[in-house]
């Protein structure tokens, strides 16, 4: 286990400086930032003298040694745009994201595995059809598209929800949280729901796939033979084999959804750090996407580290090597 | 004549075809593909409007509803936009860019993605570990992000779209024909090849590479699907599509900045269009993966 931890560690330091580099190389690709930081009006003189304390007047390998050095001094650079630490930023947007993502998580949870349980049951019946064809639209819905519905529908139309911003938040261990308050559980609503379609829909497809698959198993039969209702079958025996398959998307998934929040919190002004990331990239704001790929990077290790570990908890016939 | 009847009536009485006609979701998707054929084959000249013909736009038309809502116009069938500009054309036009960018990104991932793979399945040792490493990394981070950064790198265009899907699209490929290489290595006509003296780049080509085409098709038919999504997301952000080629998603990001004046129309079909279209690819492909995957026979 020890072993298994260490090289997993390294494997997770390896990942993250190949990602600093490239994060780095394509970076420099996108322009000259100087222009940024200089008014309008400024002379040459200004620019070269700002292109050096920028240190861009240095090669490409010295610049990345800097930048590298920096990061494990824990500066992550300041933005062009809010003249502020950009990790402070994005530590500071973090939990808005982190609150949408685990509400759209959990959502798909609760939707996707007992109508994948159903589906996988019953596959024969009209409902299970129905529900596979409901899933299949909802891998190919564009995601912005349905928040826009949702938008217009229920915003515009009906005026039921508001449609952007976090409303009232309540503080609670050091974060802001919407979902504890009356207005902010009203705004939190929408974008969860356009968030948590794919996501359910790929949890529930998975959930059926693997459903279908042990119900033909014999411990299966067995335990009904022993007298087990269908439904303590389904949901004690099955469920249980079912769940690993379910772990391993759960993990990607968690990352799809971090993805997608970028595009969910454009569109209902959700100020979480995926907003930021798109304003930053209207904006060049340079250290900030550096800075937000660099974590986003390091979020992925975890999980997926985290979603490991799991698996040895579900299923002790796997081991960590 | 004779022949080509001899073989369509083959084709028809095959179990594949058969069980297509038996499929009603498969039907649904070939029916809603054809619909988009239709589209872009003929949708430019059965529309009134050419988009990009600036000196054709009529401002005095701007944002006319839907033909069948009071104020409607017979001229646009499914209302303008802010320019006059039709939006059925915009459509006709905006699918065509839509699924050029989604067919030719399939094309180039899966070219580069099913070279690597076979070259990583075939010969194995560092070469393969490099290769696989790379893939798994990739695939641990949600590909719109890492699309969207490329994006953000190189600048808005279609050609770099292109790239983009294709760094973003390689590893699928790359992974499946991986997979399938590995065991049609260890068959006796791959063994039969090599004792008869075959080049490793004939065995590939000739042998392997036939055998590995079905896993290849079912993939890339989904694919097509996710890279027409993660398109119209970059160009809904406005990363993507270069505003004087608006795809389907750059029409309903435009769309969008008027949608919570009552707009509804310049957003709604675009997006709709976006929706059935992969909703048509994902029906086919999920008939092909059932239909062309040996194990669930």
């Amino acid at each position: 286990m020890i072993s298994y931890l260490i090289k997993r560690v390294f494997q997770m330091v390896v990942v993250l400086w190949v990602v600093s580099i490239i994060v780095f190389t394509m970076m420099s690709f996108t322009g000259d930032p100087t222009y940024m930081m200089v008014p309008l009006d400024a002379t040459e003189d200004e620019i070269a003298n700002a292109r050096m304390l920028l240190g861009l007047d240095k090669p490409y390998i010295v610049q990345y040694g800097i930048f590298l050095k920096n990061i494990l001094g824990g500066d992550f650079g300041r933005s062009f745009v809010f003249r502020q630490p950009a990790l402070g930023l994005i530590m500071e947007r973090m939990p808005a994201t982190v609150e949408m993502v685990l509400v759209a998580m959990t959502l798909a949870l609760l939707l996707a595995i007992p109508l994948g349980v159903f589906a996988g049951a019953y596959p024969q019946k009209k409902t299970s059809r129905g529900i596979m064809a409901g899933s299949l639209l909802g891998i190919s819905l564009p995601n912005f598209w349905v928040g826009m519905m949702l938008i217009f529908i229920l915003a515009v139309r009906f005026n039921i929800l508001p449609s952007s911003g976090r409303g009232d938040t309540l503080r609670m261990m050091g974060v802001n949280l919407s979902i504890l308050t009356p207005d902010g559980f009203k705004h939190i609503i929408l974008p969860a729901v356009t968030l948590c379609f794919s996501t359910l829909a790929i949890l529930l497809r998975i959930t059926r796939a693997g459903m279908m698959e042990v119900m033909k198993q014999d411990f299966i039969k067995f335990a009904r033979a022993k007298g087990a209702t269908f439904r303590s079958v389904l949901f004690k025996h099955a469920l249980k084999n079912v769940l690993i398959p379910v772990v391993t998307i759960f993990g990607l998934q968690l990352g799809d959804l971090i993805g997608f929040a970028t595009i969910t919190e454009y569109i209902f002004a959700w100020p979480g750090m995926g907003k930021l990331l798109i304003d930053s990239i209207y904006m060049g704001d340079r250290p900030v996407i550096v800075v937000y790929l660099m974590f986003v990077a390091f979020l992925f290790v975890i999980i997926n580290f985290t979603v490991d570990v799991i698996y040895t908890l579900i299923d002790p016939r796997i081991k960590l090597r | 004549m004779q022949r080509l009847l001899r073989k369509a009536r083959a084709l028809w009485a095959s179990e594949f075809a058969h069980n297509f006609r038996g499929n009603i979701s498969a039907i649904v998707g070939g029916v809603i593909i054809l619909f988009f054929v239709f589209i872009v084959a003929f949708g430019p000249s059965l529309v009134k409007q050419n988009p990009y013909e600036i000196a054709s736009l009529q401002l005095t038309d701007a944002y006319k509803p839907p033909v069948w809502l009071s104020g409607g116009d017979p001229n646009y069938f499914l209302g303008t936009d802010g320019q006059g500009r039709d939006v059925l054309a915009s459509i006709v036009y905006g699918t065509r860019i839509s699924l050029f960018i989604g067919l030719s990104a399939m094309i180039c991932s899966s070219l580069i993605g099913a070279s690597l793979g076979l070259i990583a399945g075939y010969y194995g040792g560092r070469l393969d570990g490099v290769i696989m490493r790379i893939a798994d990394v990739q695939l641990s981070f949600p590909s719109i992000l890492i699309a969207l950064f490329l994006m953000s790198a190189f600048g808005k265009g279609i050609d770099n779209i292109l790239i983009s899907l294709t760094c973003v699209g390689w590893v699928i490929y790359a992974r499946t024909v991986r997979g399938s290489t590995l065991s049609e290595k260890q068959k006796e006509y791959v063994q039969a090849a090599k004792a008869a003296g075959l080049s490793n780049r004939l065995i590939i080509v000739r042998h392997i590479l036939p055998n590995v085409v079905t896993p290849l098709i079912v993939v890339s038919t989904i694919q097509i699907g996710t890279f027409i999504l993660i398109e119209a997301s970059l160009s809904f952000l406005g990363v993507g599509v270069p505003i004087t080629k608006p795809s389907l998603g750059l029409l309903v990001k435009n769309g969008f900045d008027v949608l919570l004046s009552g707009l509804w129309w310049t957003s709604v079909f675009p997006g709709a269009f976006i929706m059935l279209l992969v909703f048509g690819i994902n029906l086919l492909g999920d008939f092909l993966r059932d239909e062309l995957n040996p194990r669930l026979k």
